[in-house]
């Protein structure tokens, strides 16, 4: 044989390797979070399907681009017949589903949901590594840090606001939401109530707190008694200001842009 | 007018002022009382938006279910008609709830008080038919089990529909009832409705003596037995409905009161009308400040509360009254 054939073969063989390393393992999302992240990090034709809320308007950050791919209907079922690689899906994902596809044979990878910005770096690293492309989900990371820093920065005032949901439920700094309002230069006044996770705040009490701003949840459509406290009179002259949306709901560099909307209110940020 | 009713007058004042000085925030009696009058301050918000409006629920409450329970009792002759037991309220709550998740409450102002009074006549209706002008206890207390059941099945069925997550939580709120956090926009939805309801029923005084020694008779005092039974269903329905419209179905107040102060009162059915819409109110008030205490941070219902007072006494009222069921 001569060498340049020699080398065109070669050539050939390692061309064909990467084109297999390219596709990577099929895969199947069964949650909401997981969704996101694999739609940011995989290649398309890596995704079999996505989770049924990936379409959920009031849930879902990424609708958009979820339209483009199937979603599964969460059964066990369904999901095998469809013969993914690998399977992502959230720790509270249903159970029986699972340990069925489990114990079928099939590779599933259980998130845990993001409590804090550590779990979100965790989780897109993870992700990333699960779906093939490691060095997507270092680049993400990297770039997420960036970002979070430049935030960070200039901020110098920190009004006090209060996160506060349908039932009088507020989060508390250790959770996804309180890490958001941190980051964007707020203090949290669930700490003050004792609350670190977060817990049920009082009309009377968040009243006699007197917060610098509240931020609620975006009302669910029909109607519901939890929700009305929102809009109780009392809370009239405190300053309600964004509300929290799907992109609060995930721990993906999408928090980012919700960190981002908050500073729009912030004194130190809104001259920006 | 009698000896009771003083002191009954003094104890809504007390019990009025109790629930106002009550609450998660903690303030002395004098800030309190003065933020109460001034407004100032985050004290003053607390005051008068949100534990004024619970006092003066609670009271509208008690005044309607208790004088439910009194007129209710009187007109059928049996102590065991009260508007929770017998489905009033809880077909209320159905009517507000439908109301509330079909977008219907939010038209005008008084949609919500008139969806539920709308349920609660429904609902008095099947009640007197089913159990017939005489009111025997076993077909009486039926009736009421079967309309208790329908509505409670529908109300869940529409709660479970909505689209909203929070609306299936809120199944225990409209069948146990609750005063927590509402407004003065209650109170004003639910008011006209209140008061026209209490006036209907405070003028079924000399008819519903009358009718304490029978039909016959009443008619024969010149009683119009067809008008009364109207007034007092309409009365009944209005106030049943717009109270249970804001704070959910609420029972047991219509039992507990009036057989409490038929020893104070005697039988008299008119005496016992004023003597019960004064006493619901004292009752509701308290148990609304025991929910408060036993459970400052939760959100314990009223209804239950009502419930484990009202239904020992209940047992006790159908223990003694069992020779009649047979």
């Amino acid at each position: 044989m001569r060498p340049s054939k020699v080398i065109s073969f070669t050539l050939a063989l390692i061309l064909g390797a990467s084109m297999v390393q390219a596709q990577g393992p099929r895969v199947v999302s069964m949650n909401l979070c997981t969704d996101q992240l694999v739609m940011m990090l995989a290649d398309p034709d890596q995704i079999v399907s996505l989770s049924p809320m990936a379409s959920d308007a009031h849930s879902s950050a990424m609708i958009e681009m979820a339209r483009s791919f199937d979603q599964n209907s969460g059964s066990a079922e369904e999901i095998y017949l469809s013969k993914p690689d690998v399977i992502v899906a959230g720790l509270y994902t249903e159970k029986a589903s699972v340990h069925m596809l489990q114990s079928l044979g099939l590779q599933v990878e259980i998130f845990d949901p993001a409590e804090s910005f550590d779990t979100v770096r965790a989780n897109i690293l993870r992700v990333a590594q699960v779906i093939g492309h490691p060095e997507r989900g270092v680049a993400m990371v990297a770039d997420f840090d960036a970002r979070l820093a430049q935030m960070k920065s200039g901020i110098f005032q920190r009004p006090r606001a209060i996160l506060y949901h349908a039932n009088g439920y507020t989060s508390g700094a250790q959770s996804l939401s309180g890490e958001i309002l941190t980051a964007a230069g707020y203090d949290n006044v669930a700490l003050e109530l004792g609350l670190t996770w977060g817990g049920t705040v009082p009309l009377e009490r968040l009243v006699m707190i007197e917060p610098d701003v509240v931020i609620t949840g975006r009302p669910f459509p029909g109607h519901s008694r939890g929700e009305e406290i929102l809009r109780h009179p009392a809370l009239a002259p405190l300053k309600m200001s964004a509300h929290t949306d799907a992109r609060w709901v995930c721990g993906t560099p999408l928090v980012l842009d919700a960190i981002q909307d908050l500073q729009r209110e912030h004194p130190d940020k809104r001259s920006q | 007018m009698n000896k009771i009713t003083p002191l009954l007058i003094l104890f809504l004042v007390m019990s009025f002022v109790g629930s106002l000085m009550i609450g998660q925030a903690n303030a002395s009696f004098g800030d309190s009382l003065s933020a109460l009058f001034s407004g100032d301050g985050p004290l003053g918000r607390v005051m008068q938006d949100i534990r004024l409006p619970r006092a003066v629920l609670g009271m509208m409450v008690g005044v309607s279910l208790g004088l439910s329970g009194a007129a209710m009792q009187g007109y059928l002759r049996n102590p065991l008609a009260e508007p929770g037991i017998i489905g009033i309220s809880g077909a209320a709550s159905l009517g507000a709830v439908v109301s509330l998740q079909t977008g219907f409450a939010a038209l005008f102002w008084l949609a919500l008080p008139v969806s539920a009074l709308g349920a609660a006549l429904v609902a008095v209706l099947m009640i007197l038919t089913l159990a017939g002008p005489r009111g025997g206890s076993l077909t009486l207390i039926l009736a009421g089990i079967a309309v208790s059941a329908l509505a409670s099945a529908l109300t869940s069925l529409a709660l479970n529909l909505s689209p909203n997550p929070y609306a299936t939580y809120e199944i225990v709120f409209w069948m146990m009832g609750s005063l927590a956090d509402r407004s003065m926009d209650h109170v004003w939805v639910a008011l006209p409705f209140c008061l026209i309801g209490w006036a209907m029923i405070a003028s079924l005084g000399r008819a519903l003596n009358a009718l304490s020694l029978g039909e016959d008779t009443a008619a024969s005092m010149g009683i119009n037995l067809s008008r009364t039974r109207l007034v007092l269903i309409i009365g009944v329905a209005a106030s049943v409905g717009a109270v249970t419209a804001v704070s959910g179905a609420i029972g047991f107040v219509g039992l507990i009161v009036p057989h409490i102060l038929r020893n104070f009162v005697g039988a008299r059915p008119s005496s016992l009308l004023y003597a019960s819409a004064l006493g619901g109110g004292v009752m509701v008030l308290i148990a609304d400040i025991a929910v408060r205490l036993i459970l400052p941070n939760g959100d314990l219902k009223l209804g239950v509360v009502m419930a484990l007072i009202g239904a020992p006494l209940f047992l006790h009222l159908i223990y003694k009254t069992r020779g009649g069921l047979e």
